[in-house]
């Protein structure tokens, strides 16, 4: 049975930006109408680059940011009507730099027992006995219960996170770069740690990744933003064996695998990330799309429904978007 | 015919700590001819970026360095005072560093600071520096580049600024580059584009270009020759094809066999590790220093510090009592499990 646990509908999140002293705000589409469903049980990432808006999505499912428009339900329930403390015990997050993401003045044990206490779990006697149990879970010695976030390694530092993450079993966990701030060898400990919690907690992940070698091996489905907006979203075998957007096809062919017979490929993306604030007309993405056709520039190409998934793409589209180019 | 540009023979850094001395870089050699790209690849703390310093002479005050050779174009750096490196720094040795914006000075235009880079070293007007900085911004791709002199380093991006800064270190035409993690702190996409750059510039003006990063995946793709870093040590070097294709160290086969590669490594399957971790540093060691980690390790493995050994092809070297034979035979068997 898949049920969905999170569904965006139509999400849009404005930021209202200075564009210099003496001439007004410009709104700043962050997030421009993103529908999502997020099942239980599926690891779903976000790949995009930076400023495509894949953390203020992150922070509006977990309900730090009011959407601006569009709504956000989990289990059913809009997000905006769910009770702070509640939803921070269905969905918790586990940060980039566990370096900056734990209180250096607090042992592990407080860090790791303190969502507990915000929970106002009614029974405090057990809780040393859980932050171990869940220390185990995630392989970090109990013995270090007492001791400080400085005295620990980055991986260590990561796994203290997991735990604090999961001491109040939450359903859904988002990561955002969850292995980018770490070495090689302590990124794969952590992958296949993240990868055994959620068989044996039954967990459903958001990873936020820009390392589409780690997204090709975490996630059961992707999905890619570009400015705002998703542009392909697709079951992970069928996105990385055809991606259909030229710009999936881009970011993947920029994946350095480690294969001394292949050069540094060309992308052909051209420098230039638009303006935000100003984004290209139609599509967007169309100033540095090696497929561009003439009419990309003039009209917004549609969600189009592909096998195990969609693409906004007018090269998709019923002959190629011109129809609606005409009318 | 190459050149050679940079020799280093036995580069040791030592950093005295409260508990003693900290051994974080211990005899390491390696040269580097015109033309070719050698990485300097591993983990952190393994010293790579101190190695790079101590070839540029920027270490920490405190830091020690001694080396048996240190030659850049014939000439001895070790003797070199603090005036005559930093002749030579920015001149024939040009640098990279990771975050373009900490490294460009913000309350500068583009155009200052990269005309200065040439002032400082050659006897130029403004208007010829002024041109060179022109015809080197259009070299590294940017458009516009003429009026792009004006502006501040704020107003480029990420890719942008860090294509000003290898215009840069290109002003005095060098002999050497030295490029620490220049890609880290851009996008996927950006980071295949800088690459590119830095292959194009390089074979263009002939350059050496040392390249020193934890990714496994640019220094397969950039690299002519690899030298991997482990605690202070080479414990691997050979060429591109030879360390990627046949890695003979232990911590190198296991390393590889950390990063998912797609189409290679099964989705969703678990991926190999290196359990435990880098061991300190400080105080002297006796032993392997990968012992503690490795699964194939022996008491002998401790006894005493271990040399590098031929592989089985030439160039080709490695830091391990195991002989070429039988980590060939661990690496096919760590592959196929």
């Amino acid at each position: 049975m898949t049920d969905t646990v999170i569904s965006a509908k139509d999400v849009t999140r404005t930021f209202m930006i200075s564009a210099g002293m003496f001439r007004g705000k410009k709104p700043l589409h962050a997030v421009n109408g993103i529908t999502l469903d997020v099942k239980r049980g599926e690891v779903l990432a976000l790949v995009g680059e930076s400023g495509c808006g894949k953390t203020t999505l992150a922070k509006m499912l977990l309900g730090l940011l009011p959407t601006t428009q569009g709504t956000i339900e989990f289990g059913g329930t809009p997000v905006a009507e769910i009770e702070r403390l509640k939803l921070a015990s269905l969905v918790q997050p586990i940060f980039q730099d566990p370096y900056s993401s734990l209180n250096p003045r607090k042992s592990i044990g407080s860090i790791i027992t303190l969502p507990l206490k915000v929970q106002k779990d009614p029974d405090p006697s057990t809780w040393r006995r859980r932050a171990e149990e869940i220390m185990e879970l995630v392989g970090l010695a109990p013995r270090l219960y007492e001791n400080f976030p400085n005295q620990l390694s980055g991986g260590q530092r990561q796994r203290v996170a997991i735990a604090r993450a999961l001491i109040n079993r939450p359903e859904v966990v988002i990561c955002d770069e969850p292995t980018s701030a770490l070495d090689v060898s302590v990124q794969s400990q952590i992958l296949n740690l993240l990868q055994d919690l959620r068989k044996e907690l039954n967990l459903t992940y958001i990873v936020i990744s820009h390392n589409l070698a780690v997204v090709e091996h975490i996630a059961t489905r992707v999905a890619v933003m570009y400015l705002g907006r998703i542009v392909e979203q697709k079951d992970t075998a069928s996105l990385f064996d055809a991606p259909e957007h030229p710009y999936t096809k881009a970011l993947l062919e920029s994946v350095l695998t480690p294969d001394p017979s292949m050069g540094v490929p060309d992308t052909h993306l051209g420098a230039a990330y638009p303006n935000p604030v100003d984004p290209p007309s139609g599509c967007t993405f169309h100033p540095r799309c090696a497929q561009v056709m003439d009419h990309c520039a003039k009209i917004k190409p549609g969600t189009i429904a592909r096998d195990g998934g969609m693409v906004e793409c007018h090269l998709y589209d019923e002959n190629e978007g011109r129809g609606r180019a005409a009318s | 015919m190459s050149k050679r540009v940079l020799e280093v023979e036995n580069l040791t850094v030592d950093i005295p700590v409260g508990a003693g001395m900290l051994h974080a870089v211990q005899g390491i050699s390696f040269h580097v001819d015109s033309g070719e790209t050698l990485c300097i690849v591993g983990e952190s703390g393994c010293g790579k970026s101190l190695t790079s310093l101590a070839v540029m002479d920027l270490l920490p005050k405190k830091a020690i360095r001694t080396a048996d050779k240190l030659v850049l174009d014939g000439e001895d750096m070790l003797g070199a005072g603090e005036r005559r490196m930093s002749d030579i720094r920015g001149n024939t040795m040009g640098m990279i560093f990771q975050e373009p914006m900490t490294s460009l000075n913000p309350a500068y235009t583009i155009g200052d600071q990269l005309e200065e880079a040439l002032k400082r070293h050659r006897k130029v007007s403004t208007r010829e520096a002024r041109e060179r900085a022109i015809y080197l911004l259009e070299k590294v791709g940017i458009t516009a580049a003429a009026s792009r002199l004006t502006q501040y380093p704020h107003q480029l991006s990420g890719g942008l600024r860090q294509r000003v800064m290898i215009a840069m270190t290109l002003m005095c035409g060098p002999d050497l580059i030295i490029a620490d993690e220049p890609t880290t702190a851009l996008d996927v996409t950006i980071q295949a584009q800088i690459l590119l750059l830095l292959a194009d510039l390089q074979r263009e003006f002939d350059m050496g270009l040392i390249l020193i990063t934890h990714d496994l995946g640019v220094v397969a793709r950039i690299a002519d020759r690899v030298c991997v870093m482990y605690a202070g040590q080479i414990v691997e070097q050979g060429t591109a094809e030879q360390v990627f294709n046949s890695p003979t160290h232990p911590y190198t086969q296991g390393l590889l066999d950390c990063i998912p590669i797609p189409g290679k490594t099964d989705r969703g399957k678990p991926l190999g590790s290196i359990p435990g971790i880098v061991p300190s540093l400080v105080g002297a060691f006796n032993s392997c220093h990968f012992a503690e980690r490795c699964m194939y390790a022996t008491d002998d493995c401790t006894k005493a510090d271990i040399d590098m050994q031929a592989a089985l092809e030439p160039g080709h070297e490695y830091r391990c009592l195991l002989d070429p034979a039988t980590c060939k035979k661990n690496a096919v068997r760590e592959g196929a499990a």
